[in-house]
């Protein structure tokens, strides 16, 4: 990417992301990914998981599935729609980059500061998931992600490994709003 | 008093001592009681005094369904009304009033309810108080409200927080009886995830009230010593005491209060006093045991007369006896137990009173059998009993306690709170579970199987039942021994007797009587007696009188009990703070918020922040020396129209359209036409219901061939979305469309104003020509800025100054307010807010919110040229109904004061001449009003009949609410540049 001269802040704010360390839980605000959603195109659905796993190198997951190869990982969020995530660092305009990669078989939209995204984790994971959200957090396998809703927040809660590791993606301008309930369960858990 | 009641053993911690007090008087107990076992091994038994009759009350049992130990719990703000004295745990420092009188507990002057107790009858408050009719509002009902109820609130906020929360289960087990723990142990042995669930903070249920023997152990010891140690050693097994499963809802899912910290006497800071649990669960067996009925006879509410069950739980459980000196009044076997107990705890059984001719006899206790309790005498506390013998002669008894046991009654509320009926067994006189919510099976003495033994293997199988159903095998169980006794019962419901009242729900003060009453005043079916008496409608949902009730409304009725029927049951099983149900969901976090990109360099300008929905916008930015808001939405105005204003955009919905049909999906979804419109190009669309009228408005940007960008409104961004998506995934599945929201991915700004190219050209890379030749009007592209960051740029303007909006991706919306604000210095740029959105767009006479108020077409607005004839659109064909379309349809028009001194009022009402300002006369209304200070004076817009012809006309706007008349002009509806010369620029 071309160097130009606006710095970036991060949905909290901040010009790095916070971190916070709490008793068997941590919660790390992440900027380091791009974010692209992609739709297959009408009638044209084999024709795009071909270009998919060419492209990628897998297969598009399935219902409330992730699947990955570096640098990308796609997540299943609807019938014929995924996002897709890559290092921000390499591909700042994943949109284009994937587009390109996908055709005229996929519609692929910019999403990655639509989110804020926070990974977060420990042995308490399980029991803060429990405060804040309607899944089943501790029947997760580690490739699974599904939508929810965190304190009236639309969220979707990636599960990168089995009751340990988990990352949220929720709505860049509820950041902090979001961040406050993740701050609040985990504190009333610890 | 220091404990004169305490009996040796029981299940408290005589090693740890703990202070507490009761209506500010000191007194000790042990860890392991509760507030009114405590009490009573102080010796007091007055605790409360009755609703509606202040009459004094002592606790009639030892568990959750107590109607009479109510207290005010903690104080100050901490302080809760109505808390239970009987499951209240004991903590170092409690401190608790009660409540309902006035001075004293012991003198309560509203006792005098009770002399007058012939006037308040069930149903008194429909006959009385009937005239003057004017009273009811302003003296009786105040009156009334003051004297009834029971606790005060604190009139403060709660200071506590309490948190909500979601588990997941294959078997929910409600209550860890001795069926709860069979059901628990067997599931979590064959590797279910089981939630095991008890109000209680022990477990173990009646076992711990009883000295039965389970196994080779006490009952108390196998369910603390090997029944929990088990259960707690496997991790599939959550074991939830102090939870109240509340409520069975849909889908197998529970509620579940969880009283967390409620029996410490201080909270951690940040951690929950209760939480709020909603549990999925696969399965669920209910083993909530059976709660004891009363016998009703006259003056049966006496402290000191309790549940015979519950005086067993005090005297074992607690090692407190409510006096030295008890009697005990029994239908059943099970009442004999009490007698027996009391007996080897060395309490002086005074008498045993069994209305049954052949019960068993109790050893060393003066027995009396087919006799009854006819009358009891102690005002503050029970002094003796009057007994009829089954000879007929009565006899005085000495006796400071009285157990009393009607018979057992399956607690089958949580099968209930779905419509399920219990159906009448008339072996145990009671009625059991009928039809079950789906996915809930009923074991133990909760179906009416009473003995030990009997329940642990109910629960057991049960458990086992449960989970064939859901593909887990379990193992027979190996249930350990325990009694297997026979309760043998001869039903007798309450004593007849001359004098005296003979209650029956003692929370609500609803007697014998009453129910005659009811019945005699044609109130018959139990749902009518229900409502007239209010028996089973206080905080206990009647747990002990709804039986008792509906028995004597069938003896006066001469129907069987079965044919009576029974009242249902629906959640809380006991009460819920709301606080609870609101989890952390108060105050300031009531609900999310939304910030904007620039939110953080407003908040260093001291903005004065709006919420448009969950977002906060900056509404004006105040500069040093302006005192007053319109000072500062004023000069935002004028410096835009004069030079260059920059205003955060980014509320506003971004839908990306993209696909082969996409120009096909925006034609049909919008009015006018989108088919033709040229990459680079955006259009402005209104998007209409399919009743023709007004939807939300918004721009389409596109981009390429098969994208587009389509904006909407700030408050309807998620409404046209899921509209938008409702119509692409259901009418019309065929087109190649795919659409997803973009609002927050985008940093939107608009700059508009004579100098907003000039500013922007110092941001706009430049290889980027943005001349007005290059990119005119509705121009619209994807360019870089600052150096090579990507961005998009659209000419649109909703000032009507030359205008733009310019988007990057949100990280760097801070450094390009930053930037632009910079770049704006040398034209003396301003940052405006929403308010100076709004004077802007009402002098240029554009439609927002108010106008597209849902009952406003497309004519209405004065964009009827807009819906296409050429093509179909959502709306088109109904917009054309004959009653829209008449030529005195409501136009949009501006007004403007006759005397410029005077403001205009938004939703004033337009009246003609010096007709009468009322209804009929009606000829339109103002929506929109803001003093423009490009003209200086107050400019409305608003709907007139046939507007579009009557420029010029003056009208009265009339405010009848605030008595207000304003004469003004209807004028053109665009007070600045009408021609849209500036915007073109």
């Amino acid at each position: 990417m071309p160097e130009h001269r606006l710095h970036s802040t991060t949905p909290l704010g901040g010009t790095t992301p916070r971190v916070d360390e709490l008793p068997g839980f941590r919660i790390a605000e992440n900027v380091g990914a791009a974010l692209a959603s992609i739709a297959s195109r009408l009638n044209r659905e084999a024709e795009f998981a071909a270009a998919a796993k060419r492209f990628f190198g897998f297969e598009m997951p399935g219902p409330g599935k992730v699947a990955g190869k570096t640098p990308y990982t796609a997540i299943w969020t609807g019938v014929d729609q995924w996002f897709v995530e890559a290092p921000f660092a390499s591909h700042e305009n994943v949109a284009r980059i994937v587009k390109n990669g996908l055709g005229d078989s996929a519609s692929v939209t910019e999403q990655t500061d639509g989110w804020a995204r926070f990974d977060v984790g420990g042995p308490a994971a399980p029991a803060v998931f429990e405060r804040l959200c309607a899944l089943d957090v501790y029947a997760m396998p580690g490739s699974a992600a599904s939508r929810t809703t965190i304190e009236h927040i639309g969220c979707i809660v990636i599960c990168r490994e089995a009751r340990l590791q988990f990352s949220i993606l929720g709505p860049r301008s509820s950041a902090a709003s979001l961040h406050h309930a993740l701050v609040a369960a985990a504190r009333s858990v610890a | 008093m220091s404990q004169a009641n305490r009996l040796a053993g029981g299940l408290i911690d005589r090693s740890r001592g703990i202070s507490f007090s009761f209506d500010n008087k000191r007194y000790t107990g042990f860890a392991g009681d509760t507030l009114a076992s405590a009490l009573l091994a102080n010796g007091e038994r007055l605790m409360g005094r009755s609703f509606k009759y202040h009459r004094p009350r002592g606790p009639l049992t030892a568990g959750s369904d107590e109607p009479n130990a109510l207290v005010e719990l903690r104080q100050g703000a901490f302080r809760e009304p109505n808390t239970r004295a009987t499951v209240t745990e004991l903590f170092e420092g409690l401190s608790a009033t009660s409540q309902n009188r006035w001075p004293s507990l012991a003198f309560d002057a509203l006792g005098i309810n009770d002399l007058l107790s012939p006037f308040f009858s069930a149903g008194f408050y429909y006959k009385t108080f009937m005239w003057p009719k004017a009273f009811w509002e302003k003296v009786y009902e105040p009156l009334i409200r003051r004297a009834a109820g029971l606790g005060r609130l604190s009139m403060a906020p709660d200071p506590d927080v309490y948190d909500k929360g979601f588990l997941h289960c294959d078997l929910l087990v409600i209550g860890a009886g001795p069926t709860g723990l069979a059901a628990a142990l067997t599931a979590a042995r064959a590797g279910a995830r089981v939630i095991l669930a008890d109000e209680d903070y022990e477990i173990g249920g009646r076992l711990n009230s009883e000295t039965f023997v389970v196994g080779d152990t006490s009952g108390t010891d196998w369910a603390r010593n090997h029944a929990r140690v088990e259960l707690l050693s496997m991790p599939n097994v959550r074991l939830m005491t102090r939870t109240t499963i509340i409520g069975t809802f849909d889908h197998g899912i529970y509620g579940a209060l969880e009283r967390v910290s409620d029996h410490l006497a201080h909270r951690a800071h940040g951690k929950p006093r209760q939480i709020f649990w909603r549990i999925y669960s696969k399965r669920a067996v209910l083993c909530a045991g059976a709660a004891e009925r009363p016998i009703a006879f006259a003056n049966n509410d006496r402290p000191g007369i309790m549940l015979a069950g519950a005086l067993r739980s005090y005297v074992n459980r607690w090692a407190a006896a409510p006096a030295r000196k008890v009697a005990v009044f029994t239908n059943n076997d099970d009442g004999l137990r009490t007698a027996a107990d009391l007996v080897a705890k060395g309490v002086e059984v005074s008498a045993v009173i069994d209305t049954r001719a052949d019960g068993a006899k109790v050893a060393d206790a003066d027995h009396f059998r087919g006799a009854q309790v006819i009358d009891t005498k102690g005002r503050l506390g029970l002094t003796s009993i009057t007994v009829r013998l089954s000879t007929g002669e009565t006899r005085t008894i000495a006796c400071e306690a009285l157990g009393v046991s009607g018979g057992w009654n399956p607690n089958v509320h949580l099968t209930c709170h779905q419509r399920g009926r219990p159906n009448w067994e008339p072996s145990i006189a009671a009625f059991v579970p009928g039809n079950c919510p789906p996915g809930m099976t009923v074991a133990g003495a909760a179906r009416g199987v009473f003995s030990t033994a009997a329940a642990l293997t109910s629960g057991a199988a049960a458990a086992r039942e449960a989970l064939a159903a859901i593909g887990i095998k379990a193992l027979p169980a190996d249930t350990p021994k325990a009694e297997d006794q026979p309760i043998r019962i001869e039903p007798l419901w309450h004593v007849g007797s001359a004098k005296g009242r003979a209650w029956v729900d003692l929370q609500n003060d609803v007697t014998v009587k009453d129910v005659k009453l009811a019945h005699q005043e044609g109130f018959r079916s139990v749902e009518h007696l229900k409502r007239y008496t209010t028996l089973g409608m206080a905080t206990d949902q009647g747990k002990t009188s709804n039986m008792l009730g509906l028995v004597v409304m069938a003896e006066i009725s001469g129907r069987s009990i079965p044919a009576t029927g029974t009242t249902i049951y629906r959640p809380p099983y006991t009460p819920v703070p709301i606080a609870a149900l609101a989890g952390r969901s108060c105050g300031r976090d009531f609900r999310p918020t939304r910030l904007t990109p620039s939110h953080k360099w407003a908040s260093e300008q001291g903005a004065v922040f709006v919420e448009v929905g969950m977002w906060l916008r900056a509404q004006w930015l105040p500069r040093p020396g302006e005192i007053h808001w319109r000072q500062s939405v004023d000069r935002e105005v004028l410096t835009t129209r004069s030079s260059v204003g920059i205003c955060d955009v980014t509320t506003l919905g971004k839908i990306d359209v993209q696909g082969k049909d996409a120009a096909e999906f925006l034609n049909r979804i919008y009015a006018n036409p989108f088919g033709k419109l040229a990459v680079g190009k955006v259009r402005y669309g209104l998007m209409l219901r399919e009743d023709g009228m007004a939807m939300d408005d918004g721009t389409s940007a596109r981009l390429a061939e098969d994208h587009f960008v389509t904006t909407t409104t700030t408050a309807n961004a998620v409404a046209v979305f899921r509209h938008m998506e409702f119509c692409r995934q259901c009418l019309w599945p065929d087109l190649d469309v795919q659409i997803i929201s973009t609002t927050e991915a985008w940093a939107q700004f608009s700059v508009a104003g004579p100098n907003a190219r000039r500013l922007l050209q110092k941001i706009v890379d430049p290889q980027h020509d943005i001349s007005n030749e290059a990119f005119p009007y509705m121009a619209c592209g994807e360019i870089s800025v600052c150096g090579g960051l990507r961005a998009r740029l659209f000419r649109i303007s909703f000032s009507g100054e030359l205008a733009y909006e310019i988007a990057v991706p949100t990280r760097y919306g801070d450094a390009l307010i930053r930037a632009l604000v910079d770049a704006g210095k040398e034209f003396g740029a301003v940052v405006y807010g929403t308010e100076a959105l709004g004077v802007m767009r009402i002098e240029k006479g554009h439609a927002a919110g108010n106008e597209l108020n849902g009952t406003t077409t497309a004519l209405n607005l004065g964009m009827g040229g807009m819906v296409s004839k050429k093509k179909d659109g959502i709306g088109s064909t109904l917009s054309e109904r004959e009653g829209l379309n008449q030529p005195d349809a409501l136009n949009l028009v501006g007004f403007r004061p006759l005397d410029v001194a005077r403001p205009l009022t938004a939703g004033s009402h337009l009246i003609s001449g010096r007709e009468r300002a009322e209804a009929a006369n009606d000829q339109g209304y103002i929506t929109s009003v803001a003093f423009s200070p490009s003209l200086c004076h107050s400019v409305g817009l608003g709907f007139l009949k046939n507007g579009a012809a009557r420029k010029g006309e003056v009208l009265r706007a009339v405010n009848p609410l605030k008595n207000e008349e304003v004469e003004v002009e209807v004028v053109s509806p665009h007070f600045v540049d009408p021609e849209g010369e500036r915007l073109r620029a």
